[in-house]
C-alpha cells in the first residue's frame, strides 16, 4: 500500500514536469502567399538566429511541413518554448498554369503543382498536432474566402486556441478591421511580417493562449 | 438545310446547376456525402446544396479534391464557399441556432455553393452575398 502510494506520489511529480517542460507546437496556418513563412523566420530570425523555410512571390513555395525545435520566445521577462510549425497554404484548387504566370518552366509548375497538392493534404493531417495556431491572413485580401472560415471552424471544432493575424499592414489596401468584423470572435492583430511591426502585441497574444495549453 | 440541321442538333458544351436538398446526403456517411459532392464537381456542373457540410467535412473534401488533381483529367480543384443567415448572431439567436442545427442535422438556412474550378474562375463571398464568376 506504502509503495503504491509512494510510486503514485513520483509519477504525479514527474509527469507534472515533464507535461510543463513540453514545448507548445505553434503551428502557422492560411491561405497561400499569405506570409505564414516570412511570420515564422521573422520569430525564428529573432529568438535562434535561423529562418525556418524560404519566401517567394510564387504562390506554394512552401509546399512541406516545416519546423524549428527549442525556439525560446522572450517576451517582457517571461520565456516560453515553442515547437514552430510552418505549413503550407491552403487551397482549394491548384493549377500549374498559375505558376507559368511567374516565369516557371511548364515543368517545374506541373511539379510544383503536384507538391503543392500534397503538401496541402499534409497540412490538414497536422491539425490535429496543434497546440496553438496562428491563422495568417493577407489583410488586403477578402476575409471571407471559404478556406478561412473552414480551417478556423476546424480549429473551433478541435478546441485549439486561434490567433487570427492580419498580416501586410505595411500595404495601402490593408483592411484590418474587415478581419475583425468578419471573425469577432476571435483574437486578430494587425502585423507586417516583412517589417516586423507590431510583433509586440503578438507575442502578448501568443503567450495568452500558450497558457491555456494543458 | 443538312447542315443547318447538323449545327443544331450539336450538343451544347456548357454546365449545369444542379440544387440539392439537404435531405439528399442527410443520411449518408461523411465519406459518402463527400463522394457524392465531388462527383458532381466532376461531371462539371455546379451545386447549390441546401445546408452545409460539418467543418471537418469541409476539410476532408479539400484533402480528397488535391488528391485528384493530376489524377482526373482537367481538373484543377473546385470553388467552394457557404452563405449562412446566421453570422454575428446574438447569443441568444446562437442557442437557438446550434439547438435547431442539432435536431435537423445540418444548418439548414445555409447555402453551400460547390463548382468545379474548370467552370468556375473565383467566388467572390461576404456576408451578404455570394457572386460566382465563371470561366469563359
Amino acid at each position: 500500500m506504502a509503495i503504491k502510494i509512494f510510486n503514485k506520489f513520483f509519477k504525479t511529480i514527474f509527469s507534472g514536469i515533464f507535461k510543463n517542460k513540453r514545448d507548445i507546437k505553434l503551428g502557422f496556418y492560411g491561405p497561400p502567399n499569405a506570409g505564414k513563412t516570412s511570420l515564422a523566420n521573422r520569430i525564428c530570425k529573432d529568438f535562434t538566429g535561423e529562418e525556418i523555410g524560404s519566401v517567394s512571390k510564387v504562390p506554394h513555395e512552401t509546399r512541406n511541413v516545416q519546423f524549428k525545435e527549442k525556439v525560446e520566445i522572450n517576451y517582457k521577462g517571461k520565456t516560453m518554448t515553442f515547437k514552430m510549425i510552418d505549413t503550407p497554404g491552403i487551397t482549394t484548387k491548384v493549377d500549374y498554369e498559375e505558376f507559368l504566370k511567374y516565369k516557371v518552366k511548364k515543368k517545374e509548375a506541373k511539379n510544383r503543382a503536384k507538391e503543392a497538392t500534397q503538401g496541402i493534404i499534409e497540412s490538414i493531417k497536422w491539425l490535429d498536432d496543434m497546440d496553438v495556431v496562428v491563422v495568417v491572413l493577407d489583410s488586403t485580401e477578402n476575409p471571407y474566402d471559404q478556406v478561412n472560415i473552414t480551417i478556423i471552424g476546424n480549429l473551433v471544432a478541435r478546441k485549439i486556441p486561434v490567433l487570427i493575424v492580419a498580416n501586410k499592414s505595411d500595404l495601402k489596401k490593408s483592411n484590418i478591421k474587415r478581419i475583425e468584423e468578419a471573425f469577432p470572435e476571435y483574437g486578430v492583430v494587425g502585423i507586417s511580417a516583412k517589417y516586423g511591426k507590431n510583433l509586440d502585441n503578438f507575442y502578448e497574444e501568443i503567450f495568452k493562449l500558450a497558457k491555456k495549453v494543458k | 438545310m443538312a447542315a443547318k440541321k447538323k449545327a443544331t442538333s450539336k450538343k451544347i458544351k456548357g454546365f449545369a446547376i444542379q440544387f440539392m436538398p439537404f435531405s439528399e446526403i442527410r443520411d449518408l456517411a461523411s465519406g459518402e456525402r463527400i463522394k457524392k459532392v465531388l462527383d458532381i464537381a466532376f461531371s462539371n456542373s455546379i451545386l447549390i446544396l441546401q445546408g452545409r457540410l460539418k467543418p471537418e467535412e469541409e476539410t476532408r473534401l479539400i484533402e480528397d479534391t488535391m488528391a485528384m488533381i493530376g489524377h482526373v483529367k482537367s481538373f484543377k480543384g473546385i470553388e467552394l464557399a457557404v452563405i449562412s443567415p446566421h453570422q454575428n448572431r446574438s447569443p441568444i439567436e446562437k442557442f437557438k441556432h446550434n439547438l435547431a442545427t442539432r435536431l435537423s442535422g445540418s444548418d439548414l438556412g445555409a447555402i453551400t455553393i460547390i463548382g468545379p474550378a474548370s467552370v468556375v474562375k473565383e467566388i467572390k463571398q461576404d456576408p451578404k452575398k455570394i457572386e460566382l464568376f465563371l470561366n469563359k
